[in-house]
């Protein structure tokens, strides 16, 4: 459990460089999208298919969909990956890419960094595509450079010859391709009781549905919150920082900036997670983990923690969560847990002001 | 349980909801057991809304109203959405549905459907309000589902709709194989292949 080379798989796999472009990767776990980031074709299966994998490494699969969503300009100050993330699974709704492969493209994400890919690729599947692809770029290569189980040598360059050549054609024709300017996206949150049911920071709950539509009011009344609610200002009790989604370095980077020279708020329960020892040792050598303690905070041993109830982090019953994790359902953090998904900016926002606070005021 | 697939009626379970999660059809604290008891996963389908915090039955949950029974399990949009827990899948087949009727369903969760010898039938959006109406008007009524023929048939209203099934999945329900047994089956022709191929 110690050992250097522990983590979520989602974060350990690229790291140590054993996700590489081109190959097919599968798991039993949907957000295994994540690798689609690094260029490889990369998703979430169970585990009869699991069995089939490991007794002849094959996979029977029908051919997917294709869609291309392109992100152009650039994001505003305070907006993230993960941010852009929760604005496509609004405008998706979570089964808005069922069937479908996504290759994300456009100058958004040619401008972000790995981890904010994984981070797209991780939450495809809340818009119920299986799989996320981002053509390998300069960004990849420079990532991927040097790390443990990456070629060496003649056969690196060789390698990357290779991945230069993983990119759709400029003929290429999707089944379904979509486009969004990167102005209109501001800090995410949500409200509901799936990844879709999203607004802006500044936002109001919509008033849709009410009698009409029954899982709408479901999930508000599970929420404790009213059509046309403004969050902003909403105490929260606890606040999550990490998972497959959230749980990397440039995470902690984006949540140090926002807590330095700032204290927890008292009434503020905060699990700081990282993805894998790797990550809690690159916060210690960068220093953040004395901005942290300094601001009131303490890192939490690696894990999958309070992403999903499955061991001892649950947040209380009736308790608000704001986290970086990947799911809101009903009781996806310990029953009758109530969660905001949101960035680590946001989050860290949240943490230090004890309330749902544009992270762009404290930026 | 493998079983072999070709035509069931029976009354239903209705459950109107959209976008049910494999979060809601079986909670993550229960991925960590090691059984693969068929009851053990059947006891825990739906866990947090068919019991209350204190272990009671919830009264007004669907699978604690002695109305309503049967192996057809009808839900609303988007069915099984969120994690690739197959243990979704489990504890519906170990609970004794054979059939689950929805207009949408998520990916992964369809395939650990059909690797369980649960069919999975989707249906349009019309048929699936009607048979959700003549359930709520009669919560005797019945559906044949045909695998064959590949109809589902709403045995209320006499309204029959054709589904989709990919020709391999139907090929192992109607058979009771799993892809391991279709595999092993093959073992013969894919070791001349092999041989051939070289």
């Amino acid at each position: 459990m110690m050992s250097k080379d522990n983590g979520i798989i989602h974060v350990v796999g690229p790291e140590k460089g054993l996700s590489l472009p081109g190959m097919t990767i599968v798991c039993g776990d949907s957000h295994t999208s994540t690798h689609g980031a690094m260029g490889a074709v990369a998703f979430g299966i169970g585990t009869s298919e699991v069995e089939m994998v490991m007794a002849s490494q094959c996979i029977l699969q029908q051919k997917p969909k294709s869609m291309r969503i392109n992100i152009n300009g650039q994001l505003g100050k305070g907006v993230t990956a993960k941010d852009v993330a929760l604005y496509l699974m609004a405008q998706l709704t979570t089964s808005g890419a069922t069937g479908y492969f996504v290759e994300y493209a456009g100058d958004v994400i040619t401008a972000l960094s790995m981890e904010g890919r994984l981070t797209l690729c991780n939450l495809s599947i809340e818009m119920g595509a299986r799989g996320g692809f981002i053509a390998p770029d300069e960004t990849t290569f420079a990532y991927l450079k040097g790390r443990e189980y990456v070629p060496k040598g003649e056969a690196w360059d060789k390698a990357v010859a290779y991945w230069k050549t993983l990119k759709s054609g400029d003929d290429a024709v999707f089944d379904r391709e979509l486009t969004f300017d990167a102005a209109d996206i501001e800090p995410r949150i949500t409200y509901g009781t799936n990844p879709g049911m999203g607004i802006g920071i500044t936002e109001r709950i919509p008033e849709q549905g009410g009698t009409s539509n029954p899982g709408f009011q479901r999930a508000l009344d599970y929420m404790g919150f009213k059509p046309g609610q403004k969050l902003l200002g909403t105490k929260v009790d606890y606040v999550f920082l990490g998972a497959c989604t959230n749980g990397r370095i440039e995470d902690f980077r984006a949540f140090a900036s926002i807590v330095e020279g700032r204290r927890k708020a008292d009434s503020v329960v905060a699990w700081l997670v990282p993805g894998s020892w790797a990550v809690d040792l690159q916060i210690r050598e960068e220093g953040l983990d004395k901005i942290l303690q300094a601001a009131g905070f303490e890192i939490r041993q690696p894990g999958c923690s309070a992403c999903l109830a499955m061991n001892d982090d649950k947040i209380p019953a009736g308790k608000l969560a704001v986290s970086t994790s990947n799911r809101n359902f009903e009781g996806r953090q310990g029953p009758g847990a109530r969660t905001i998904l949101a960035s680590p900016l946001t989050a860290a926002a949240a943490a230090v002001t004890g309330v749902i606070t544009d992270p762009r005021e404290l930026v | 349980m493998k079983q072999k697939f070709d035509i069931i009626t029976s009354t239903c379970v209705p459950l109107p909801l959209e976008n049910v999660d494999t979060d809601q059809i079986i909670p993550a604290r229960f991925l960590k057991a090691t059984t693969r008891e068929e009851s053990f996963f059947g006891d825990n389908l739906f866990r947090d809304w068919r019991y209350r915090p204190d272990g009671t039955p919830n009264k007004d949950f669907v699978l604690n109203d002695p109305a309503y029974s049967g192996c057809i399990l009808v839900a609303g949009k988007n069915f099984g959405s969120g994690s690739s827990r197959e243990h979704a899948a489990w504890a519906i087949a170990g609970y004794g549905f054979r059939v689950v009727i929805s207009s949408f369903f998520a990916d992964i969760h369809k395939n650990n459907e059909l690797n369980n010898f649960v069919l999975p039938v989707q249906v349009s959006e019309d048929f699936l309000a009607e048979l959700f109406a003549s359930i709520k008007a009669d919560a005797k009524t019945q559906v044949t589902v045909d695998l064959p023929a590949q109809t589902v048939t709403n045995l209320a209203t006499g309204r029959s709709e054709q589904f989709e099934i990919n020709g391999y999945k139907k090929h192992c329900l109607m058979n009771g194989l799993d892809d391991i047994d279709f595999l092993v089956q093959n073992q013969i022709k894919t070791e001349l292949w092999e041989q051939q191929n070289k």
